[in-house]
């Protein structure tokens, strides 16, 4: 067929028609939301490295299926549509373009990954797009007035190094503290933790090493800071594990911390050695399905019900799925306080307004809460220390400090 | 003063880390005149399958041989399947099929044996505490082997027949042919033992870093360092330059430049024996008539 000038011209026209289309649909309805659904949509490293986080968009996927069943929210139905970023930014870009821009979500939950966030901060917020609860612990999705729209969910990296700071002040106040940390904004966000809470000081009290993701040992950090009474790690699984051995090995005992992100039993503690890492402590703020202590809890009822009817086939040990069912249960709380209007605008008001609430896969006393103010959906963590065998929980809940 | 002591001995024990992966280097720069970007990955795959061959039940050092055989094969399949249709191709070519192989290999360990760190055994093992905790038995070992391999290697292009005609083709192709040497065999061969003492060096390093897809990713880079450093065409000077990147990198990191840069220490070696001295410590010059 050949192109003319008219063809061509009739072509355009149908193209401006369906430009304006949407537009007029806007004037009656929030974008994303009709009389009878809510789009909402995400991405996630459904393949690639990091891909055992997938089960998290599972379990969202299978909480909303449950919410439908139930008659949905105001009467709608939700549609949770997940797009694979395989954890690369650009692709995380692409992906959530094509959710806002094709698919039209009322607004985007739940993504995954502290880079791949990085890579839409900025476009979610100039288009004015709800952009809630992060599965990231990056403390900078916690800036109300820069960065309206976005907000996360689990304690920051930096509300975890405040907490431990508050502990070394109470067991050590003269205490040497030496830290090790990853070169990179989840390293820094320690850094600044411990800085919150030490104040001016911090530099009479602190030594401070950094690694490259790419260096092969830890080894020539470790000997720099040998000596201190207290050592905190801000160290992925694999730098870990190295330095959990060498700084036993050496035959230095510090009051040792360790990341949360860095505790896995099977993936840092055995290759260091189980017996190494005796007396560490790091934090927690969900309850293990593991744990005795929770084996007639209601909370873990709830979730274990849930799991039956809905992921059977689900592997109960992955703490991923108590982290989804938390995330998941502060969102519907937010659709539920919304009422009958499911506009951008009213969605996030919500979102910063949630009352301290529990949790049913949190640990007692650890609320979820949100003010316009203040983004940190939760502050509070407790300490547990790894007995040789398993991770043991003790003290009280600690929250971070308030900056 | 304790301090520095111990610096020196840490660098000392990551050094020999960097010496084994540079020997590979080097080995595979003798036998075809490039330096393979892969290398570290299809080290890393090796060191998989010996994973996976100890995680069956097989004997430490039968699983070690096993692997050193079936990474040879590996080695020379892939010079005959991947780097043959394209030798006669610009250099540009070469680097093309090298960095699409680091890709392939690399994800393809990821996809089959999963980015879990995981434990790689060590047949050394001491019950006591060495040089206060800072050189393991394995660190020690692992130096020993490292060793063993330069020896050997050294042996085979200095007294070997099939040595020389190895070294003879990567050298100068076409007066090699006419002398009789088979030149493609010989570079096939030359894969295959680059990639045998790849899977040594990934073996020696996978007790120290723990073992996961991307272990070789920055030891590549320091091991280039030191490869360069002690001469690319120098097997000895290869493992003399990784020792003295693994104590230099470790004392600038400590006094001079801070943790920060210590990667950049690193970088720096490279630049500054490109530009002082492209032939490096122990490297011969080579002239070419134009």
């Amino acid at each position: 067929m050949t192109t003319t000038r008219r063809t061509l011209l009739a072509g355009a026209g149908l193209g401006a028609a369906g430009l304006a289309l949407p537009n007029l649909a806007r004037a009656q309805e929030a974008p994303g939301v009709t009389a009878t659904e809510i789009r909402i949509g995400s991405t996630n490293a459904l393949s690639g490295p990091v891909s055992a986080y997938s089960v998290i968009s599972r379990c969202l996927e299978a909480m909303f299926r449950r919410l439908n069943d139930q008659g949905g929210v105001g009467g709608r139905r939700v549609n949770f549509t997940v797009y694979d970023d395989a954890y690369q930014p650009p692709r995380t870009l692409e992906q959530t373009r094509r959710l806002v821009e094709q698919d039209r979500v009322a607004f985007l939950f739940n993504q995954l990954g502290t880079p791949t966030n990085n890579a839409i901060h900025r476009y979610v917020n100039q288009r004015k797009i709800p952009h809630l609860f992060l599965a990231t612990g990056a403390d900078k999705w916690a800036q109300p007035k820069e960065f309206p729209w976005t907000i996360g969910w689990q304690p920051s990296y930096r509300t975890e190094a405040q907490i431990y700071a508050k502990y070394i002040l109470e067991q050590r106040p003269n205490g040497r503290i030496a830290l090790l940390y990853q070169n990179d904004d989840f390293g820094k966000d320690y850094l600044h933790g411990l800085k919150d809470v030490l104040g001016a000081r911090f530099d009479q009290m602190v030594r401070t090493a950094t690694y490259e993701a790419t260096d092969p040992t830890v080894d020539s950090q470790i000997v720099q800071l040998q000596g201190a009474d207290v050592l905190v790690c801000a160290t992925v699984p694999r730098f870990a594990a190295q330095a959990i051995r060498r700084v036993f090995d050496i035959g230095w005992r510090p009051m040792m911390f360790m990341t949360n992100v860095s505790v896995s039993v099977g993936a840092v503690m055995q290759p260091a050695g189980m017996e190494k890492g005796v007396g560490l402590i790091t934090s927690d703020y969900r309850k293990d399905h593991t744990d005795q202590a929770w084996a007639n809890d209601a909370g873990m009822g709830e979730w274990r019900e849930f799991m039956r009817r809905y992921l059977p086939e689900a592997d109960l040990a992955d703490n991923n799925y108590t982290y989804a069912y938390g995330v998941g249960t502060t969102l519907i709380q937010v659709l539920r306080q919304c009422g009958n209007d499911f506009s951008r605008e009213n969605v996030m008001r919500q979102a910063t307004n949630i009352a301290p609430m529990d949790i049913p896969t949190l640990l007692p006393g650890i609320k979820v809460q949100t003010q316009p103010t203040n983004y940190n959906v939760i502050r509070q963590m407790q300490l547990q220390r790894w007995d040789g065998r398993s991770w043991v929980r003790f003290g009280n809940v600690i929250e971070g400090a308030n900056v | 003063m304790d301090g520095f002591a111990h610096q020196i001995i840490a660098g000392i024990a990551t050094g020999g880390i960097y010496a084994s992966v540079a020997l590979a280097i080097v080995m595979i720069y003798q036998a075809t005149h490039h330096v393979n970007f892969a290398q570290g990955e299809m080290a890393t795959l090796s060191t998989f399958i010996a994973w996976s061959m100890v995680n069956a039940g097989m004997p430490y050092w039968v699983a070690f041989f096993g692997t050193i055989l079936v990474s040879f094969i590996i080695g020379v399949l892939v010079e005959r399947l991947l780097m043959r249709p394209v030798a006669n191709a610009p250099v540009l070519t070469h680097v093309g099929v090298f960095i699409g192989l680091l890709l392939i290999v690399g994800n393809m360990t990821g996809w089959i044996f999963g980015y879990t760190t995981k434990v790689f055994p060590t047949p050394f093992t001491s019950d006591q505490p060495l040089f206060g905790g800072l050189v393991s038995a394995h660190e020690l070992g692992s130096t020993a082997v490292t060793l063993t391999v330069l020896i050997l290697v050294w042996a085979f292009f200095r007294f070997t027949k099939l040595g020389l005609a190895m070294r003879a083709a990567a050298y100068n192709p076409r007066s090699s042919r006419l002398v009789g040497i088979r030149v493609g065999w010989m570079l096939a061969l030359g894969w295959g033992l680059a990639a045998a003492i790849g899977a040594v060096a990934g073996m020696m390093v996978a007790p120290v870093v723990f073992l996961d897809p991307t272990m070789m990713l920055g030891i590549l880079l320091y091991a280039f360092a030191g490869a360069l450093l002690g001469g690319i065409d120098n097997p000895m000077g290869a493992v003399l330059g990784g020792f003295a990147v693994g104590v230099l990198e470790n004392l600038a990191g400590a006094y001079v430049v801070g943790t920060e840069l210590k990667l950049t220490v690193a970088l720096a070696i490279i630049i500054g024996v490109l530009v002082v001295r492209p032939s490096g410590l122990f490297g011969r010059v080579v002239f070419s008539r134009v």
